[in-house]
């Protein structure tokens, strides 16, 4: 299908050199630092900053230039190198991470937040159904990420558990470098409390995650 | 034209409240089904159409022009078959254009118009669509029937193909996303919302064959330059200019993927 209809174009532009070779839509082999450059200077170009959403968005810190480099694939080196350096910048508080998990639901319900559509200084949501299944009264849930049905039941609320998944939430990247998930504490969308009260909606017994 | 909107996101919700009962993601996909295709029969479009045909043909600007004699692309005033072959190189602007940029283009150039004042307000709401909207509502019901067939041979077609799709896989903005970060895998969704791998050909077809679209949720008409801004308003960058290179190139790269599918637009959206 694809080749036929090339040949029609090539056909109707006879001569042309550019014809050679047909437009495939599938991802690039290869991406280099030039072609970052490349499109960031577009980016700088074609985008406007809007409400919160500044320009300095569209700069790559060094894991998104990583992860764009090598197609999400980094070699296990330079992942375990990027995964320590994004590990470091999570503030880990004292004290128990559980806070509340009725919080926590309507945080993970709410998709608001970091968009240019929201106002500065409001509180974002995590936008976690978005992607995930949480509580099992919550039909309308998104299958980007791993269901996290009776997350704290199979896996309990020790001091660990609750570290990894404060993590996890804050920086996912730390535990895997070019995960799809958003760095949500690092992005500055969520607070450490609302971090807490997410925990507590994966950890607490008696959250609706783990009935 | 509202009430009727009204009632149907009344039967959204119906239908939602149904699928929670169940809890059963699958039943919820049905009744989504079905409300699809219940709105599709209902669809206000045709209204939109009648509005841009009003405005194609409307004298404004400093010149006191209508757009009547622009040429997307077929000739000066040439509407039957345009749009499925947008976007594509015009050579008078030295650059690849989909259907907003060209009207854009006879706005500054016919009507005499300037770039602020034609894109003032390029995105309508429920109360009022823009001038966009219902432009692209009537030339693009033009090409009901026609096969897609979008600029992929000229240099600069291929030139902006190719920048399309890097764009398409390229993660950037506060929160790491690219394109393909929800339009890579099969059979993921965005709550009940599928998820199309649009760089491939069979999910790109559907969509470059019912864009631009009436949606029913918000009771407005959006246009492809709309959808791709509101997905990076949600992937939480910056704001893509009107028009821009970038904007109309993953257009291209999108319309090229899901070329020689018939159009039967304008399409009615959930």
């Amino acid at each position: 299908m694809r080749r036929s209809s090339h040949l029609l174009i090539c056909g109707l532009a006879a001569g042309l050199a550019a014809c050679a070779t047909p437009l495939v839509s599938e991802r690039p082999a290869a991406v280099t630092g030039q072609d970052l450059n490349e499109i960031t200077s577009v980016l700088k170009r074609d985008f406007k900053a809007r409400g919160i959403a500044t320009m300095a968005r569209v700069e790559l810190d060094t894991l998104q230039q990583q992860c764009n480099l090598h197609r999400d694939s980094p070699p296990a080196e330079l992942a375990a190198k990027l995964e320590a350096e994004q590990m470091k910048s999570i503030p880990f508080p004292s004290g128990s991470l559980i806070g509340d998990w009725k919080r926590g639901e309507r945080i993970a319900q709410n998709g608001r937040g970091s968009m240019w559509s929201d106002q500065a200084g409001e509180p974002a949501g995590g936008s976690c159904y978005n992607c995930h299944q949480l509580s099992p009264g919550e039909a309308s849930f998104g299958t980007l990420g791993p269901s996290l049905l009776r997350f704290g039941k199979l896996r309990g609320a020790s001091p660990e558990i609750q570290k990894y998944a404060y993590g996890r939430i804050y920086n996912s990247k730390a535990y895997n470098a070019c995960s799809q998930m958003p760095r949500l504490g690092h992005a500055g969308t969520l607070s450490e409390q609302q971090i807490k009260d997410l925990v507590a909606l994966l950890l607490d017994p008696d959250s609706p995650v783990n009935k | 034209m509202r009430r009727r909107s009204r009632h149907a996101a009344l039967w959204l919700t119906a239908a939602f409240a149904l699928a929670g009962a169940h809890a059963v993601a699958q039943d919820a996909k049905k009744e989504i089904q079905k409300y699809q295709s219940m709105i599709t029969e209902g669809s206000p479009v045709e209204l939109f159409e009648l509005e841009g045909e009003v405005l194609w043909k409307k004298k404004q600007g400093p010149k006191t022009a209508s757009l009547e004699q622009c040429d997307l692309g077929q000739g000066p005033g040439v509407l039957k078959g345009a749009y499925a072959q947008l976007p594509r190189y015009f050579k008078d602007a030295d650059r690849v254009m989909d259907l907003e940029t060209r009207l854009l283009h006879c706005m500054m150039t016919l009507q005499g118009r300037s770039r602020d004042e034609a894109t003032k307000r390029v995105f309508g709401n429920e109360d009022r669509l823009s001038e966009m909207e219902s432009l692209s509502a009537y030339i693009a019901a033009q090409s009901r029937g026609v096969a897609m067939a979008p600029g992929a041979s000229h240099d600069k077609e291929r030139g902006v193909f190719e920048l399309g799709k890097r764009l398409f896989f390229h993660r950037a903005g506060a929160w790491d996303f690219s394109c393909a970060s929800c339009h890579s895998e099969e059979g993921k969704r965005i709550r009940m919302q599928d998820l199309p791998i649009l760089n491939t050909p069979a999910a790109a077809r559907p969509v470059v064959a019912t864009w631009p679209a009436y949606r029913v949720s918000n009771s407005q008409f959006k246009t492809m330059q709309w959808r791709i801004n509101d997905c990076y308003r949600q992937m939480r960058m910056p704001e893509p200019v009107f028009g821009s290179e970038a904007s109309v190139a993953l257009n291209l790269f999108l319309t090229v993927t899901g070329q020689g599918e018939i159009y039967r637009g304008p399409g009615t959206k959930r």
